[in-house]
């Protein structure tokens, strides 16, 4: 749910409530894909797809979930993950790290609520600030929103005019 | 020219501020959600109501407005509120570009209605979206969650798929994706912007009787001539992009018109910065002249109405160098504007281009740019709109702030105007240089830049290799 900010008095020091351009979504920072190429905060995880290191063909589906930390990794076919012992996998620390490339520290931890100082900078400080046990996700689910993410840069592009962009804006210089 | 800008920036159109509070009331509304409205809420559709009366709409809305408060709103009932509210904005469009054309002594065509566009796409999947539509209205956006957030993900998928329905599909997309991000971290809510793209989309799901949307024209004919690139503005949302150029058309005899042509890529959220011209490695002709400033030749263009030129990257060649500081000082004075389609009006997409020469700027203490234009006065002041600079261009804030011109576009937002830079001129040791948002069109010419793009590879071609590999086609 979002919070309640539609009361007049609350409108009457912000022009943010009457901007058609209002910012919501922090851009995504740059990063190196090749490793994770799939990242998302979404259903209650940060999770993710992580490419294998000695089969091209074939990826791990990585998760951690928010509050209980709870964490996962299994191939896309579903076999667990072998390196995953009493604590996470490489793969789970290259999906944390390239995570925090990606939002910013600050934003994967607020969403994962783990509480950081100023020590954490890197997804792997902020596996090590977790006590959650491995517990299977499902894999699936994960997987096929990679594919339908891949899939947007299957379709044909668009040579008419698409007047709605001018609601987006090109989000200012990052990194 | 003293004193002109001021006619400008100090003072509202007369109705601007009435209109946009009814809207304000109408927004409020939303945000609460049409399913559970108070009496303030019911008293703001019903200035909606009054207010548009007298028009074509006015039996509809004021019959929309008595089944919404009685809690039986339908699917037409919210289209007939969003066409009110659209109306809205209809009017403060036409005023704040009236003004705009005066303060610029700019020629705008008149608007002839064209032909209506073929059919529009899938019945069935415009249903969903409005249905979806429909539920967010009702529910308001303080009583929107994952699951409602989501909800529309499939229809949304499969519009992708149809041509005819990309606009409404890519709409639908950003704000579902903006409606997502919000749910549980934001505290406040963008009661303009999303009312804005509820009421858009809203309207992009309507079809006529004969099958045909309103807001889609065909082309008016074709045209053949100069192109003359005054510079590209870029739109970008986590799965859309769009490069619009602004350019001076020459062809025939008549003065040069004013021009805008857009291209537009599908893409996911890492790809961002340099490597989103990446995307647009079919249209090599356009890249190679907005990175080479080059003019460019084009044969049997198809023109739509309101001045857009559908590019066809096959019926263009790249010509002569041409410098875009050059174009505007020499052409855009005297070139005609195109009519703005009745349907697009809306003060968002007002991006008209100028030319800034002998300003002041000015860094706020917070950061805030502004070219002071005319002397002391305090009203001939126009904020620079820094936080349009895209990712993808060597323009930055500080190089903006140097400059001693710029090619921009006039935009107008929550209230006021601001100029979005597309080019600046930076004194330099022997000379002037220029810097534009499509210098990098064929890649960083920067060597930092360079760099940094080299570092962070080529995630277009990445995300295409994991595609082709896991996509089983």
């Amino acid at each position: 749910m979002i919070a309640d900010s539609t009361a007049p008095e609350a409108w009457s020091s912000s022009s943010w409530e009457r901007s058609s351009t209002a910012r919501v979504v922090s851009p995504v920072r740059p990063r190196k894909l090749a490793k994770v190429p799939f990242v998302e905060l979404a259903g209650g995880c940060l999770q993710g797809v992580v490419s294998s290191g000695s089969d091209e063909s074939r990826v791990y589906v990585s998760s951690i979930a928010a509050r209980t930390h709870a964490y996962s990794c299994s191939t896309n076919n579903n076999r667990w993950c072998g390196g995953l012992g009493g604590s996470p996998c490489k793969h789970l620390h290259a999906l944390a790290n390239e995570a925090v490339l990606q939002y910013g520290v600050d934003r994967v931890a607020r969403y994962l609520r783990v509480e950081v100082d100023a020590e954490v900078s890197t997804g792997s400080d902020l596996i090590a600030r977790m006590n959650g046990r491995p517990e299977q996700a499902q894999a699936e689910t994960v997987f096929s929103r990679f594919l339908r993410h891949l899939a947007y840069l299957e379709l044909p592009g668009t040579t008419a005019p698409l007047p709605e962009m001018h609601w987006f804006p090109a989000t200012g210089a990052v990194g | 020219m003293p004193g002109v800008w001021s006619e400008l920036t100090g003072a509202v159109p007369p109705g601007v501020t009435e209109a946009l509070e009814l809207a304000d009331g109408f927004d409020r509304a939303l945000a609460h959600g049409l399913g559970r409205l108070g009496e303030e809420h019911v008293a703001a559709l019903e200035a909606l109501a009054a207010a548009t009366a007298a028009t074509p709409l006015g039996d509809r809305v004021a019959e929309a407005v008595t089944k919404v408060a009685a809690g039986a709103a339908a699917e037409e009932h919210l289209v007939a509120l969003a066409g009110a509210r659209t109306a809205l904005f209809g009017a403060v469009h036409d005023a704040l570009l009236a003004r705009l054309d005066a303060v610029l002594g700019r020629t705008r065509a008149e608007w002839r209605e064209p032909a209506a566009a073929g059919p529009y796409g899938s019945e069935n999947l415009l249903a969903g979206l409005r249905s979806w539509l429909h539920e967010l209205a009702v529910a308001g956006w303080r009583g929107v969650d994952h699951d409602l957030a989501a909800a529309s993900s499939q229809v949304i998928e499969a519009m992708l798929a149809e041509p005819g329905l990309r606009r409404a599909a890519v709409l639908a997309d950003g704000l579902a994706a903006e409606l997502h991000a919000a749910c549980g971290v934001l505290d406040r809510i963008p009661a303009r912007r999303w009312a804005d793209l509820w009421a858009r989309a809203l309207l992009l799901t309507h079809v006529g009787p004969d099958g045909r949307s309103p807001l889609a024209a065909e082309p008016a004919g074709t045209v053949s001539g100069r192109l003359l690139v005054l510079g590209v503005d870029v739109h970008e949302h986590p799965t859309a992009v769009q490069l619009q150029v602004h350019a001076l058309l020459e062809a025939g005899d008549g003065p040069a018109r004013l021009v805008r042509t857009a291209v537009g890529a599908m893409k996911v959220d890492t790809v961002v910065g340099p490597a989103l011209w990446q995307l647009f490695d079919a249209h090599p002709v356009l890249l190679g002249a907005l990175a080479g400033r080059l003019t460019l030749e084009v044969t049997d263009l198809p023109l739509l109405p309101g001045g857009d030129l559908v590019w066809h990257d096959d019926r263009a060649r790249a010509g002569e160098p041409a410098d875009p500081f050059v174009t505007a000082r020499v052409g855009l004075a005297g070139a005609t504007a195109p009519a703005v389609p009745p349907l697009e009006r809306h003060p968002v997409r007002i991006a008209e281009p100028v030319l800034l020469e002998g300003y002041t700027a000015v860094t706020g203490e917070d950061d805030t740019l502004t070219f002071v234009l005319d002397g002391d006065d305090p009203d001939g002041a126009l904020p620079v709109a820094v936080d349009r600079l895209p990712s993808c261009g060597p323009l930055t804030p500080k190089l903006v702030a140097r400059s001693k011109a710029c090619i921009g576009l006039l935009r107008w937002d929550a209230g006021r105007w601001s100029l979005q830079p597309l080019a600046v001129q930076v004194r330099a040791k022997g000379g002037v240089t220029a810097t534009h948002t499509g210098d990098w069109a064929q890649g960083p010419t920067d060597p930092k830049a360079a760099k940094a793009a080299a570092r962070h590879g080529n995630p277009v071609a990445v995300l295409r290799e994991r595609a082709g590999r896991l996509l089983r086609r």
